[in-house]
């Protein structure tokens, strides 16, 4: 019998969001927490950890892609590249 | 929808979720659980120095390491779990022997230059097979070996550093580190896995993107970083056939014993008994402490809701 | 991948073990009193000779987040007892290597020799517990230097007690077998807490409260058992062993540069 799996997100420094790093097992959250600091952040790499149980977690599934992500593919203004700047613009 | 030829033709990557072919799938939850179980059974050779370290900064650097295979071998299950396999399923079939870890970890450690040598030549040979994995198909995997391989080159520096430091001292120190080269020598050409000739998934598994290079090739790369090393460190490589060929621009080499490594692989190797034994006790030892913890989990969750 | 690059550049990482800054830099470290150096190989020795256990658990752990952990909590105590020991003025490797067993300093309760994942449990939680109440009153000593050791250890320490703390509970209060072992840890290691209270008599009322916290808890009681108290200096057996395997390879090669 093993114990269950979670799913580890690390925030790297303040100002970026946390990003998905990998999974670990432990018997319950604060074990979690804890295991997820030992292992993902050993050479200091995060300000801020979540861990989520893996069976909690609702994804997408790859056979609903199109409904779910070709709408948005086509909209391309929310892409910068709509926005044709001339070159000579600074910082944009 | 892009099928699974298409994002191999693209060299985009697969995800957990994707349709997969099932050869690709236990091709791939192969390959990772080797990687996996490599890790963590190469935690031995070396752990067994810790308690032995000669100098309190070796013993700090020495632990770190051993804790970054760790850590590697659960960036690696991780991986694997993501293919719909459970991680004590992969433990059962390492220790039943289903499942094969890397044969360099069957050799013994005899000295504490065999330390340095490891982090030298086997994580040195490791590197040079894993920095190509990182642009492997499947995301977890690529994604778990980028960071295995910002830890890794620590590791080998780390290795020849212990060996200049040994050269800089005394004779019974340098000759310790040329008896530890000697060993480990042929041992580490052999990681790259048997001859291409005889390398019969090679083919599938480049086209797959599981691999990018073949061992023969990797072997040659890795000679050709190497033998500069070992004259900087001032040791010499126990091949008589080893030497600069101009016309190829490569260094020629001698033929590993593909006999000796067919047997360590079977079982044969010094020490293959003893490594699964010392993996099997811990994982039966600790069965009681995984329990109680379930165990507890389940009656705080009942104290929550009932 | 930039995430990692900050930290892995330099020597930082691997000269404490988890990539923290030196924790002295900038503090001037006027020669130590003979007291005060007598103070630092104590503290220093506990936290050689316990990290010392911990690595004997490496590839032991049951389970692999938990073999990362254990590392973890070894590499803290290694770094504090680098630190403690080049504060008497003396070597760190002079130290940890040139001495007998007998010249050891440390206590009892660090020197046991191992038994199960219990025995860590409960070893490492009064350890731990009796090492923060000591470290915690030391962060305003007057020597800058151990004032900042000791700032620095305080949060790896609360680390380790909280480790300890939590799978106390887990273990007592998980099956009758965990309960079983967790009391036989305790009946074999309670004889050694006296030797903390008569080494440390102002950390003793936090050690109790939290102990007697963590043991309701975990639904244990505390051994009734009380032991008499060895002064430092008195060791136990086993750690003859343990000091010669830690000194193994530095003598055999007498002169050698590491």
């Amino acid at each position: 019998m093993s114990w269950p799996l979670y799913e580890v997100f690390v925030r790297a420094k303040r100002g970026l969001n946390h990003v998905h790093v990998g999974s670990l097992h432990a018997p319950d959250d604060a074990a979690a927490l804890r295991n997820a600091r030992d292992l993902y952040t050993r050479r200091n790499e995060g300000v801020s950890i979540w861990v989520v149980r893996s069976d909690a977690v609702t994804a997408s599934s790859p056979d609903e892609k199109d409904a779910f992500f070709d709408p948005s593919g086509d909209k391309v203004y929310r892409h910068p590249t709509f926005y044709p700047i001339p070159g000579d613009v600074p910082h944009i | 929808m892009s099928s699974f030829e298409d994002v191999l033709a693209a060299d985009r990557r697969i995800e957990p979720r994707d349709a997969v072919p099932d050869a690709y799938r236990s091709t791939m939850v192969r390959q990772i659980a080797q990687h996996a179980h490599s890790e963590i059974i190469g935690m031995q050779p070396e752990g067994y120095w810790i308690t032995r370290a000669p100098s309190l900064r070796r013993k700090a650097i020495l632990l770190a390491k051993v804790q970054d295979e760790a850590g590697h071998g659960l960036y690696l299950y991780s991986a694997a779990e993501t293919l719909g396999v459970d991680r004590d399923d992969l433990t059962e079939r390492l220790i039943d022997g289903r499942q094969k870890y890397s044969s360099i970890f069957n050799y013994p450690t005899l000295s504490y230059a065999d330390v340095g040598v490891i982090g030298w030549l086997v994580d040195g040979a490791a590197i040079c097979n894993q920095v190509p994995l990182c642009r492997s198909s499947y995301g977890p995997y690529a994604r778990a070996m980028i960071r295995i391989c910002k830890e890794e080159s620590f590791h080998q520096r780390q290795g020849y550093e212990l060996l200049l430091t040994m050269m800089g001292g005394t004779a019974a120190q340098r000759a310790q580190v040329q008896d530890a080269v000697d060993r480990w020598w042929w041992p580490s050409l052999m990681m790259f896995g048997p001859p291409d000739a005889d390398s019969p998934n090679t083919a599938r598994s480049m086209a797959w993107r599981i691999k990018r290079h073949t061992n023969d090739e990797l072997r040659q790369r890795f000679v050709d970083m190497t033998v500069p090393q070992a004259e900087r460190l001032g040791v010499t490589l126990p091949d008589p056939e080893l030497r600069w060929n101009p016309g190829r621009g490569r260094h020629d080499f001698g033929t590993p014993d593909w006999d000796e490594l067919k047997r360590v692989i079977s079982g044969g190797g010094p020490c293959n008994a003893e490594r699964i034994e010392r993996r099997r006790r811990a994982h039966e030892d600790g069965a009681w402490v995984r329990e109680a913890a379930l165990a507890h989990a389940a009656r705080r969750q009942e104290g929550e809701t009932g | 991948m930039d995430l990692y690059d900050d930290d892995l550049t330099g020597d930082g990482h691997w000269a404490f073990g988890t990539g923290f800054a030196d924790p002295l830099a900038g503090i001037d470290a006027p020669p130590a009193s003979p007291e005060l150096a007598a103070y630092c190989l104590a503290l220093g020795d506990d936290a050689l000779v316990m990290s010392h256990r911990l690595q004997e658990w490496c590839t032991r752990a049951p389970e692999l987040e938990d073999e990362v952990a254990i590392a973890n909590v070894a590499l803290d105590l290694l770094g504090q007892a680098r630190l403690l020991l080049a504060r008497t003025g003396r070597g760190e490797d002079d130290l940890a290597f040139g001495r007998d067993a007998a010249e050891f300093r440390s206590v009892r309760l660090a020197e046991a020799a191992n038994g199960d994942f219990a025995h860590l449990v409960v070893r490492l939680l009064l350890f731990a517990t009796w090492r923060l109440a000591i470290l915690g009153g030391l962060r305003d000593h007057p020597d800058p230097v151990l004032a900042a050791i000791a700032a620095k250890g305080v949060k790896e320490v609360a680390y380790h007690r909280d480790y300890a703390a939590g799978w106390a509970i887990r273990l007592g209060d998980g099956t009758a077998e965990s309960h079983r072992r967790m009391r036989a840890a305790l009946e074999a290691l309670w004889p050694l807490v006296p030797d903390l209270h008569a080494d440390h008599p102002g950390a003793r009322a936090e050690f109790e409260t939290v102990v007697a916290d963590v043991l309701a808890r975990a639904t244990l009681d505390a051994p009734a058992t009380t032991g008499r108290a060895a002064p430092r200096g008195e060791h136990l057996p086993e750690l003859a062993d343990a000091v010669a395997e830690m000194q193994s390879v530095a003598r055999a090669l007498p002169g050698a540069t590491w």
